[in-house]
């Protein structure tokens, strides 16, 4: 098996975060009535013309400058023609050879640490077809245009990849990339990033072999097996003495396998030309630079930062880096609570995180805000708290809207650094074990843990631990 | 003639149209004789000239990403063949 190389390219299919649809003032949200947001251009009823979006413009330009490509100053809608009842119009407006974005590339680091720069060949603007529903109806297909003339921007890689796995850490690099950006909310059960995957395998040093295109994927998972799947099936039929035929194919999530989509074979003939209805499309400069003014830091960026100023772990760095709702909330924490990122980094990967996970809820719908939590953190990083009451009091600020503070006021939580009187509990839990102390400075060292463990028996926990280490060295050495 | 009754049939599948068997001859002929057309045009002297898609040099207007259609549903599946549960039926597709 060795000897095979797997070359595969992406094209993902990303539904930008828009209002209302690429041409028509129809809204674009989610589970509405069937055709209940379809209007008359997204239907082609005859004398209906396409409108441009702005916004869609405006996150295509977003996301390029992202991906440091080239955004072109004149970009062309053209027609791709083809039938089926889900496209009314018997075309889909998309751009073909002057797309919008042109270039650019994402580093993405893969499972094995390695970082790989994927170049991208393209993104263009196109409109989303309608739904068709097969097993709803008797004798009929049923056909939803809720979805027609929804924005894409559709992201085509260069074909650089060379495995399943390098395919799906670009594709999680790039989900997170849109998400960041606002460019598209991702969702992939909704279809808003759907995936297809061209793939050829080829003897090393050979040149490229006969690709077959995989259709609409739509979960990480689900990519991984059907290009596995497909890598195997064109090894194997190259070694049984056959060829691979340029086809389109389907992944079929239940039995695991990639499948030919006979039906499509003779429709390859898009027939492009430049819609009439719709003139180039000019980007002006000062477009382009208001949009590169308005850049968030991005994810690569910040995740380097946090390893560089804030001395992250790379793990850390990674994690807080996946989301950006996550790691605005870092952002605003470790603000709060100044010289602390990595306590910052552990309370928010830990308890909040897991807090997050427990209740099936996404960061932006936190019951605890960055800065009730910051005054937690306060409290542990001026030896109120130990960690452990820390987490005591990270429940209470979870359940109710009560500051750190109240919390720790109302169930008395705060720990004793007050040395006087630590040392008062020191004095008699020396004078009430003359046997251990003798043994302790007998050399048995071990006992420390013995003498702490009473002091914080006294106190109720409620003992600052490294102080009490401290007190209690002092003390049993004799001083 | 450039178009025969095998490109006849190719073009009618892509089209989704069902061609009689009588009339592939017939069609060929008047298909050829469009694209005849096609080429006396091709045959003009364009050398230098950039193809023109877009007659006049308009640019595309824009408008703001703002929803202004309201659910119209009903009168526009009051034109549609068929129809049920909200859906437009078409004859079954197989996939």
């Amino acid at each position: 098996m060795s000897e095979w190389e797997t070359v595969i390219g992406l094209e993902v299919h990303c539904q930008l975060a828009t209002h209302s649809k690429i041409f028509s003032g129809a809204p674009t949200a989610y589970g509405a009535e069937p055709n209940s947001q379809a209007c008359a251009v997204d239907l082609g009823m005859p004398g209906s013309l396409p409108m441009m979006n702005a916004g869609a413009v405006e996150l295509a330009i977003r996301f390029g400058l992202a991906v440091g490509a080239r955004v072109a100053e004149r970009s062309v809608f053209e027609r791709k023609n083809y039938f089926y009842p889900d496209l009314p119009k018997g075309y889909q407006i998309s751009q073909y050879e002057l797309p919008v974005v042109v270039g650019g590339g994402l580093n993405v680091r893969l499972d094995d640490g390695r970082e790989k720069f994927v170049q991208l060949t393209r993104a263009h603007l196109e409109e989303d077809a309608g739904k068709s529903v097969h097993d709803a109806f008797h004798a009929e297909t049923g056909v939803d245009l809720n979805r027609a003339g929804t924005p894409l921007l559709e992201i085509v890689s260069e074909p650089v990849l060379a495995s399943a796995s390098e395919a799906v850490a670009y594709l999680k690099t790039l989900h997170t990339l849109v998400r960041w950006l606002g460019v598209s909310d991702g969702n992939m059960q909704e279809g808003s990033f759907r995936c297809d995957a061209n793939v050829s395998v080829r003897r090393a040093g050979e040149p490229l072999g006969t690709r077959a295109e995989i259709k609409n994927v739509n979960s990480f998972r689900f990519v991984e097996k059907a290009i596995d799947y497909e890598v195997e099936r064109q090894i194997r039929l190259i070694e049984a003495g056959g060829t691979v035929v340029q086809e389109t194919r389907l992944f079929d999530a239940h039995k695991g396998e990639t499948r030919s989509m006979r039906g499509k074979e003779s429709a390859h003939d898009y027939r492009y030309f430049p819609d009439p209805d719709l003139p180039p499309l000019l980007i002006a400069s000062a477009d382009i630079e208001r949009a590169r003014a308005a850049m968030p830091e991005l994810p690569e960026a910040r995740r380097q930062r946090y390893i560089d100023e804030l001395g992250l772990p790379a793990y850390d760095a990674s994690l807080l880096t996946a989301d950006r709702n996550t790691s605005e909330f870092f952002e605003a924490l470790s603000t709060a609570v100044p010289a602390q990122a990595k306590l910052c980094a552990n309370w928010v990967l830990g308890e909040w995180l897991g807090a997050l996970n427990a209740n099936g809820l996404a960061p932006e719908q936190s019951p605890i805000s960055a800065e009730r939590l910051a005054g937690l953190l306060a409290r542990i990083v001026d030896g109120s708290l130990s960690s452990k009451m820390g987490k005591q009091v990270f429940e209470a600020l979870w359940l109710g809207d009560e500051s750190a503070d109240a919390v720790i006021e109302r169930l008395g939580l705060k720990q004793v650094s007050d040395s006087s009187a630590l040392a008062g509990v020191i004095d008699e839990i020396v004078a009430a074990n003359p046997k251990q102390v003798e043994q302790y400075r007998g050399g048995n060292h071990k006992l420390l843990q013995f003498f702490v463990g009473q002091a914080m028996k006294a106190t109720k926990g409620q003992a600052n631990p490294a102080q009490l280490n401290e007190l209690l060295q002092a003390k049993l050495a004799g001083a | 003639m450039s178009v025969d009754s095998a490109k006849v049939r190719a073009i009618a599948e892509l089209a989704r149209l069902a061609i009689p068997v009588d009339q592939e001859v017939s069609l060929a002929a008047e298909l050829s004789a469009v694209l005849d057309l096609f080429d006396a045009l091709a045959a003009a002297p364009v050398d230098g000239l950039a193809p023109l898609a877009h007659p006049g040099d308009p640019t595309l207007r824009l408008r703001p990403d703002v929803v202004s259609e309201t659910d119209q549903r009903e009168a526009l599946a009051a034109v549609a063949p068929a129809e049920s549960a909200g859906y437009y039926l078409v004859p079954k597709v197989i996939e």
